[in-house]
C-alpha cells in the first residue's frame, strides 16, 4: 500500500492523540471525583499543617540533605581521587567502597547506621550525625564516579599545555584540570543532590522527635492525624518546591556547559 | 653556554611493541629554525613529544637549553619553563581568557607579579595580532587566532626554544597564512623553533636545516633548498611529490 510521507505522518499523529484522548477519558470515568475532592484537597486537614510543614519539615529535609551532601562531596571526593591514583590498593579499596555503597539499597544503610553501629561500636549519634552520615555514605558513592568521569573528561590536551608551561602535575590539577571538571560535573552533582533530597525521607527510621521530622514523616504523621491524604498531598508538593528549581539549575548548566564545548569543538574541528 | 639547544643522541620510544623511534640523533643549534617533515606515522610529532619529555623515551638522552631531560633526577618542571610548545590542538585553557591564558603560568610558575605578567602578556600579543582579543574567551576566537594566543602564551615564559606540533594541522586553510606570517616573523627575530609541519613552503623558505623521517628514523636531512629542492633518497621523493602534488601524485 503507497502512502505518502506526508500521509504516513499524519496518520501516525493521529493515532498518537487517539490513544492519549482514551487515556484521558478512562482515568477521568474510572476515578471517584468526590473521594479524591475530600481526601486530597481537604482544606481543613491541610490548614493543619500549616506552618510547621514548612518551618519544620521542610526546614529539616533541606538541612538533612545538605549535611548529607557535604559529607558526601567530601568522601567522594576522596575516593574519587583514590580510584584515580597510580598506587593499585587505593584504586582497590575506592571501587569496593563504590561498588558497595551503589550497590546496596540507602533503607539498609540507615538501618545500619542507626542501630547496628551505634551497638557495635557504643556509640550514640544524634538525627543530624546520623542523617549527615547515612546520607553521605549514599551520596558519596555516585559523587565519586561523577567526580572521576568529569576530571577524566578535561582533555589530556588541557594537561600537557599546563605541564609543557612548566606547571607541577599538582598545579596544574588545582590551575587547569580541577575548575573545568567542576563545570562538566555540576548537572550530574545537581542530579545526585535530587536524589540525596529524596532519600532524606529514609532518616524516619530512626524514630523522630517531632521537631526532627522531614517532609516525608511530618506528611504520614499528618496523614494519621488527619486520616486525609491532604498532608502527604502537601509534603509532595514541598519536596518538587526543592527539586524542581534544583532541576531547572541543573538543565541551565548542562545548557550553558554544553553550549561552551559544543563550540569549543566546532572551532577545533 | 652552549651554541647547541637541542641534543638528541640515540633516541628510541615505543608504544607496547609499536617501534616509533628507532635510534634519532639530531640538533638545533642556537638561532636555528629545524623543520621535520615526513608521513603520519613516521615518528616526527612523537621525537617532538620527546623534546620536552611529554613522551618518555625508551632509550637515548634528550639534551635541552643545559637540562638533560631524561635524567630521572633532573627538575622537569624547570626544564621545561624554558621550552616553548605549540599544539596542533592549539590547547588554550577553555576556563580562562586570552589574558588569563598568558599570565597564569607566569605567574604561578615564573611568579611574576600581575602587573609584570600582564604587561608582558600584552606585548606578546600585540605580536601575534591579538591585543584587542584580551579579554575574549577562548571558544569566541577563530581557529587561527586561537593559535596564535597558544604561541604568545608560549612566548610570554621566555623559552630558550620554540617546539611546533603540526601548528597549521588543525586551521581552515585561509587562517593558516596568519599564523605561519607569526612564525616567520619569530624566525626572523632569531628564536631557537623546531617545527613538525606539512607546509613545505614554510619549510623551504624559514627553515635552516630540514630533516625527512620516515619509519621512525631521520631518512635524510640537510639545507631546506636541498632536501625539499633536490632531495637524495627515493622516499623523500615520492613524499615530496605525494605533497607538492596530491591530485597527480597517482600518476
Amino acid at each position: 500500500m503507497a502512502m505518502s510521507r506526508r500521509k504516513r505522518a499524519q496518520v501516525i499523529r493521529g493515532v498518537q492523540y487517539a490513544v492519549l484522548v482514551l487515556a484521558i477519558l478512562l482515568v477521568v470515568l474510572l476515578a471517584d471525583w468526590q473521594t479524591i475532592g475530600s481526601q486530597f484537597f481537604n482544606l481543613e486537614a491541610a490548614r493543619t499543617q500549616i506552618p510547621e510543614v514548612i518551618t519544620t519539615a521542610l526546614v529539616n529535609t533541606a538541612v538533612y540533605t545538605a549535611l548529607g551532601f557535604a559529607v558526601g562531596f567530601g568522601l567522594g571526593l576522596v575516593f574519587a581521587l583514590m580510584k584515580l591514583s597510580s598506587v593499585g590498593p587505593y584504586r582497590w579499596i575506592a571501587t569496593a567502597y563504590i561498588e558497595f555503597f551503589r550497590g546496596i539499597p540507602a533503607l539498609l544503610v540507615f538501618i545500619a547506621l542507626g542501630f547496628g553501629v551505634p551497638l557495635a561500636f557504643n556509640l550514640k549519634f544524634d538525627v543530624y550525625s546520623t542523617a549527615a552520615i547515612a546520607l553521605g555514605l549514599v551520596g558519596s558513592a555516585y559523587i565519586a564516579e561523577t567526580l572521576r568521569a568529569g576530571i577524566q573528561a578535561v582533555p589530556k590536551g588541557q594537561i600537557e599545555a599546563a605541564r609543557s608551561l612548566g606547571m607541577s602535575a599538582a598545579r596544574t590539577n588545582v590551575t587547569v584540570v580541577i575548575p573545568q571538571a567542576f563545570r562538566i560535573i555540576l548537572p550530574p552533582l545537581t542530579n545526585e543532590l535530587i536524589l540525596l533530597t529524596k532519600d532524606s525521607s529514609l532518616i524516619y527510621l530512626l524514630g523522630l522527635f517531632r521537631d526532627d521530622f522531614e517532609l516525608a514523616k511530618f506528611g504520614r504523621e499528618g496523614l494519621n492525624a488527619t486520616n486525609s491524604m491532604t498532608p502527604i498531598l502537601l509534603a509532595g508538593l514541598c519536596y518538587l518546591l526543592i527539586t524542581v528549581p534544583l532541576g531547572h539549575l541543573s538543565r541551565y548548566l548542562e545548557g550553558r556547559t554544553g553550549r561552551k564545548s559544543e563550540r569549543g569543538l566546532k572551532v577545533t574541528a | 653556554m652552549s651554541d647547541v639547544i637541542v641534543e638528541v643522541s640515540g633516541l628510541r620510544k615505543a608504544f607496547g611493541t609499536l617501534e616509533v623511534l628507532k635510534g634519532i640523533d639530531m640538533s638545533v643549534r642556537r638561532g636555528e629554525v629545524v623543520c621535520i617533515i615526513g608521513p603520519s606515522g613516521s615518528g616526527k610529532s612523537t621525537l617532538l613529544r620527546c623534546v620536552n619529555l611529554l613522551e618518555e623515551p625508551n632509550a637515548g638522552t634528550v639534551v635541552v637549553n643545559g637540562f638533560e631531560m631524561t635524567d630521572p633526577d633532573v627538575d622537569i618542571d624547570r626544564a621545561r619553563r624554558g621550552i616553548g610548545m605549540v599544539f596542533q590542538a592549539f590547547n588554550l585553557f577553555g576556563h580562562l581568557s586570552v589574558l588569563e591564558n598568558l599570565t597564569v603560568a607566569q605567574r604561578k610558575v615564573l611568579k611574576r607579579d600581575r602587573d609584570e605578567a600582564e604587561r608582558i602578556a600584552m606585548r606578546n600579543l600585540e605580536k601575534v595580532g591579538l591585543a584587542e582579543k584580551a579579554g575574549s574567551m577562548p571558544a569566541q576566537l577563530s581557529g587561527g587566532q586561537q593559535q596564535r594566543a597558544a604561541i604568545a602564551r608560549a612566548l610570554a615564559m621566555d623559552p630558550a626554544v620554540m617546539l611546533f606540533d603540526e601548528p597549521t594541522s588543525a586551521l581552515d586553510p585561509e587562517l593558516v597564512g596568519d599564523v605561519l606570517t607569526v612564525m616567520r616573523q619569530l624566525a626572523e627575530e632569531g628564536m631557537t623553533m623546531l617545527v613538525v609541519t606539512h607546509e613545505m613552503q614554510f619549510a623551504r623558505e624559514v627553515a635552516d636545516k630540514v630533516l625527512f623521517m620516515d619509519g621512525g628514523v631521520v631518512v635524510e636531512e640537510g639545507q631546506a633548498a636541498q632536501v625539499i629542492g633536490e632531495p637524495r633518497h627515493e622516499r623523500t621523493r615520492s613524499f615530496l611529490a605525494r605533497v607538492l602534488n596530491p591530485v597527480h601524485a597517482g600518476e
